[in-house]
């Protein structure tokens, strides 16, 4: 972490040189700008100051001036929208190999958990030369996930899932911040990134003490919650549907509309199930709004997810349309 | 032939808007558009102070990365205070409120604006609004920002948060009625020979602040509305834990607060597009491209507002088409920039007070305008979204460009409202003072923000501290740049010259005229003969005596 | 340099009936009515903003849809289709009221204006005996009401009501607004000072009853009619 006094930030991710070429073309463009509008209004003040002998006859601008001014900045808008564009999509578009890391943020920390089990707080360890996929969300009010030297960022709204997804490029610890104004200590509610060579990675993978792994404490809390006692594994005669090879597949519901069975569908069905009821079922799921915090639930798509997915292959990102409340 | 026509000033009349009348009643009661701007005069410039004394604390706080000065709780009510008496308080009313409510019936030619009792209102529901907000800031204050976000303003905030929202609520209908006013008066009370073409472009410019401030701020009042049920009823309709979005939030906020960025910059292109020509004695180039640029800025304005929810979850499809039409908004904006300075192509330049703020705001403004360009375009946004470039950016438009604007108006026609002249040695020197000043405070914050600080943060990194140390260093500069207007103006109000009808030598209605006005501007009804900043028109020499 | 004509030379009994702002009758007629006219803009973006709220949720996502399509049918459609009536010939007696006063009629004027209100004053009745009802229905979800929704979809139905009770809420509040204005002009229109000279008060206020009367045309269908059958 740099704590010296510096003009540019550290740059420690395959993102950082986009963002970094664009930010670069704009400060070079605004200067030339700047300086050139500034230069003529000074020159002009000279040469043309009250009383001054300057030749003033002959007439003023040419209309064409007005003209070359009105379309010589589209081109270069045009350029800068798409280099904008191409940032974004590259920073959109989250890789197929990348592994997965589960965030819940609240009022004022950063809590992550690796697929492998191990639980953090304001303290993130990443392989370098990995993406890495952050599936957040918040558990109270607008927070904003913000890695400058990864060049990252995305509010973490409450109810719903958000993703951004990073690669680190260089071995150090870059600094984690909430960059939405989240109440009293927002301004402390930051946070560590550690990236470390993978084979340091692993080791430490290996010497933190694993808690269950999310797929293993949704099973506990599936059983512990009694889910069983109704998606008993795809019987005949279970009150609620099967859970095997849900993730990723077309659901009826007794509307008569099919819905995809994707990370939204799971948490809004496990918290408030009358929503969305699978054709063929009554309503009787208790709703377990307040029952369950937003770790409880994370691991609970892990585990049905872990029943076999309908998609093979990568999972899609999560759809970031607007309002879906 | 008509007394305004004849080359040599009028003759200062016994009887003007000012010595009219004395009594408390008969400034509290005005109809007078004249009177009720210097009713607002004194209500921004209060709550101008007010907000800048929350900035100095906030300022010297940031000295030093850790909590020393101030809690964060306190701080976070400071930066709130600061952005709404500024935003709601200061800048919206500041120029269209003051200078636009002064000079637009004497620019056109009318005897008042078309409803002056609405006018009277609207200061009522101002001030009622500044009462809010001043209860609240003594009570315990506020500490949502500004921006009201959902759902930590309707559910989690402990703060005054209704209170605020009814005080914004309020002022917002008294700028509502501005703008109602301004475009019914400019449509149907002009004076005779006052052509749409030959209208000021002071004018152009308020009439396209006026449609925004008509159209936008309504929608604000719903967000507003939706905010206090939620709050105070617990109806759901933000705030996910009772089944809402908070999503929709930003979009209803900012479908007004990004149009009102332009409710508060669109008045100072105003006040330059009249400094430039005055002060170059120049006919402006390209007088139709500014006018219609007001007007594209007025309509482009409402079809930006996503710019500020690239990283709040919408589809990145919705900040394609956001960020290219923001990118869109610079042309309109570069046409009035380029077209000042080519007024100045063999002209005839002073530098008095006016002009050096003219010329500052120029420069200024072309730099909060390119680094727009850096958060229009998506990919950078998501790196500096949130961070002290977004804070330098709008201070460099909201200071750099419309307080500067502001100043260099009051200056302009200081001598108009008050029939006095300031002094110009003083002027100048505050001007450098606010130019310099300025500059040290913001620019280091571009590239604070470009290095990651987020904004609205109490305690920051150590590597942080030295370009926050030169920002306070500057705001310190600029401190006293401000409080020097304050002084002088003052003073020059039992001290200063007597002025003349005209004593720029500028072109415009408001300067046939005496100097204050008679209570009814004209002593009858004027005919326009001449084109907009016509320079060489004889009638418009200075009468200096 | 020729002499300014004044476009037109107001006599001094004109002048005196014209705000001293305004040169000529005509002048301040149009100028009142265009204000008016941008003040009903304003107002429709206020009712705009609720609007699309209220179309977002609608249509966001299928859920929200089917519920909100089920609670529009718990609304009272009887009562609904009768406030809509009794609120269309307000808007009636409204522009009846007008008609009199350039027709000089007198004292019609004043029945007018009462039938008005009366009509104004029933809708609110009906309104208020609608929301009466939902809330024995334990339909109010306000202040962690206790709320009795049934069926697919709480939480949306839940913001149906919501969104319901802000609108019809805010119309009612301009309704009451209209109220007032009108019962501030009966004392006039019993005097009958309203005729063919002096009528702008009257049409203003009717701009804005057919306005206020224009967003419950509005909102009826939305909240009660669509997709219903």
């Amino acid at each position: 972490m740099n704590e010296e006094f510096a003009l540019f930030p550290e740059s420690a991710s395959t993102a950082a040189p986009i963002v970094d070429g664009l930010y670069t073309f704009l400060v070079l463009l605004s200067a030339v700008l700047t300086i050139g509008v500034a230069a003529v209004i000074i020159y002009f003040a000279i040469k043309y100051r009250g009383g001054s002998a300057a030749f003033r006859g002959g007439g003023g601008v040419k209309t064409w001036v007005e003209v070359t001014w009105l379309v010589a900045p589209l081109p270069i808008l045009l350029l800068i929208f798409l280099w904008g564009a191409k940032a974004a999509f590259y920073m959109h578009r989250v890789p197929d190999d990348a592994m997965q890391i589960d965030v819940v943020a609240k009022q004022w920390m950063w809590k992550f958990q690796h697929a492998s089990g191990q639980r953090e707080i304001d303290t993130l360890h990443v392989p370098v030369g990995r993406p890495v996929r952050m599936r957040m969300i918040s558990q109270d009010v607008i927070h904003s996930f913000f890695v400058p030297a990864f060049r990252v960022k995305q509010d973490v709204l409450p109810g719903k899932y958000y993703e951004t997804w990073f690669e680190a490029t260089k071995p150090g610890e870059y600094r984690l911040y909430c960059a939405e104004y989240c109440g009293t200590n927002h301004s402390r509610m930051k946070g560590v990134v550690v990236a470390m060579t993978p084979t340091d990675f692993e080791d430490w993978l290996s010497g933190e003490t694993a808690d269950e792994t999310p797929v293993i404490a949704g099973q506990r809390l599936f059983e512990q919650m009694r889910c069983d006692t109704c998606h008993r594994g795809g019987g005949q005669q279970s009150r609620g549907p099967a859970l095997e090879a849900l993730f990723r597949k077309q659901v009826p519901l007794v509307s008569g509309e099919n819905v995809l069975a994707d990370e939204a569908y799971l948490r809004e069905s496990i918290l408030r199930p009358a929503a969305k009821v699978v054709a063929g079922y009554e309503p009787i799921m208790p709703a377990f709004e307040e029952q369950i915090d937003e770790e409880g639930i994370l691991s609970l798509i892990a585990y049905i997810k872990s029943l076999g997915s309908d998609a093979p292959g990568p999972t899609p990102q999560v759809e970031e349309e607007g309002p879906t409340p | 032939m008509s007394a305004i026509l004849e080359p040599s000033p009028p003759p200062r009349p016994a009887k003007n808007y000012i010595n009219v009348k004395y009594t408390v009643a008969s400034w509290l009661l005005t109809k007078d558009h004249k009177r009720i701007a210097l009713l607002y005069l004194a209500g921004v410039t209060f709550f101008f102070f007010l907000g800048g004394a929350a900035a100095v604390v906030f300022r010297l706080e940031l000295m030093t990365p850790e909590a020393d000065l101030v809690q964060s709780e306190t701080y976070n009510k400071l930066f709130t205070l600061h952005g709404i008496i500024m935003i709601f308080l200061f800048l919206v009313p500041a120029i269209p409120a003051v200078l636009g409510n002064f000079l637009i019936p004497l620019m056109i030619g009318a005897r008042d604006l078309a409803f002056p009792r609405i006018n009277l209102l609207s200061w009522y529901l101002f001030m009622i609004g500044g009462v809010f907000t001043l209860y609240v800031t003594i009570a315990g204050g506020v500490d949502t920002g500004w921006t009201f976000y959902a759902p930590y303003s309707s559910t989690y905030s402990n703060t005054y948060v209704m209170a605020t929202a009814v005080g914004v609520f309020i002022a917002g209908f008294s700028s509502i009625f501005t703008g109602l006013n301004f475009i019914v008066t400019i449509h149907k009370m002009r004076a005779p020979g006052m052509t749409w073409g030959r209208l000021p472009l002071f004018v152009w410019s308020h009439y396209a602040t006026s449609l925004i401030m008509v159209l936008g701020t309504p929608v604000l009042a719903t967000a507003l509305i939706l905010v206090g049920l939620e709050r105070g009823l617990g109806l759901g309709i933000f705030d996910p834990a009772l089944g809402g979005d908070p999503i929709l939030f930003q979009h209803l906020f900012w479908f007004y607060s990004h149009p009102a960025v332009y409710i508060m910059v669109l008045p100072a292109f105003a006040v330059i597009s009249e400094l430039v020509p005055a002060f170059s004695k120049n006919r402006i180039f390209g007088y139709t491209f500014i006018a219609y640029a007001s007007l594209a800025i007025a309509v482009l304005s409402f079809l930006v507002w996503g710019h500020h929810m690239f990283v709040s979850g919408q589809s990145l499809y919705a900040g394609l088409i956001f960020s290219i039409l923001s990118l869109l908004i610079a042309i309109p904006s570069a046409i009035k920039v380029f077209n000042w300075t080519a007024t100045l192509y063999k002209s005839s330049i002073t530098f008095d007070t006016p002009m050096l703020y003219a010329a500052g705001f120029i420069g200024l403004f072309t730099l909060g305008g390119l680094t727009g360009l850096f958060l229009a375009a998506l990919g950078l946004d998501i790196h500096v979204h949130d961070t002290y470039f977004v804070v330098a950016h709008f201070h460099y438009i909201m200071v750099g460009g419309t307080v500067m604007a502001y100043l260099g108006g009051i200056h302009f026609w200081w001598p108009k409202i008050t029939g006095k002249l300031y002094p110009e040695g003083w002027a100048r020197l505050s001007a450098v003072l606010v130019f310099v000043g300025f500059n040290l405070t913001f620019f280091p914050q571009f590239i604070l923000g470009y290095l990651g600080m987020p904004r609205r943060y109490h305690v920051y990194d150590e590597g942080f501290q030295v370009l926050n140390v030169m920002s306070s260093a500057g705001a310190s500069i600029l401190a006293v740049g401000y409080l020097f207007p304050m002084c002088y103006l003052i003073w020059s109000l039992k001290y200063g010259k007597p002025a003349s009808a005209n004593p720029w030598g500028a072109v415009g209605l408001e300067w046939l005229t005496p100097s204050p006005p008679p209570p009814h501007n004209f002593a009858r009804t004027p005919y326009v003969d001449w084109e907009a900043y016509d320079y060489t028109d004889p009638r418009f020499k200075p009468d200096h005596g | 340099m020729t002499t300014p004509t004044p476009a037109s030379s107001p006599t001094t009994a004109e002048r005196a009936r014209v705000s001293e702002q305004f040169d000529d009758p005509q002048q301040e007629t149009e100028a009142r009515i265009f204000g008016f006219w941008l003040f009903l803009i304003t107002e429709a973006m206020l009712f705009g903003g609720l609007f699309t709220v209220y179309m977002v949720y609608r249509y966001i996502d299928s859920t929200y849809t089917s519920a909100f399509v089920e609670a529009s049918r718990d609304l009272d459609l009887f009562w609904g289709t009768v406030n809509t009536g009794v609120l269309l010939t307000s808007s009636l007696t409204m522009a009846l009221a007008i008609w009199a006063a350039r027709a000089a009629k007198g004292r019609l004027v004043f029945w007018l204006v009462a039938a008005t209100i009366v009509l104004g004053s029933a809708f609110l009745g009906i309104k208020f005996y609608e929301y009466a009802h939902k809330y024995h229905e334990g339909l109010v979800p306000i202040l962690n009401w206790p709320f009795h929704g049934s069926g697919d979809g709480l939480g949306a139905k839940k913001m149906f009501y919501t969104l319901y009770f802000t609108m019809t809420g805010i119309h009612a509040l301009h309704m009451v607004l209209g109220i007032a204005v009108l019962l501030v002009l009966l004392v006039p229109a019993w005097k009958e000072w309203f005729g063919p000279e002096n009528f702008l008060p009257l049409e203003m206020t009717g701009l804005y009853w057919h306005f206020v009367d224009l967003v419950w045309v509005f909102l009826f269908p939305l909240l009660y009619l669509i997709d219903r059958s």
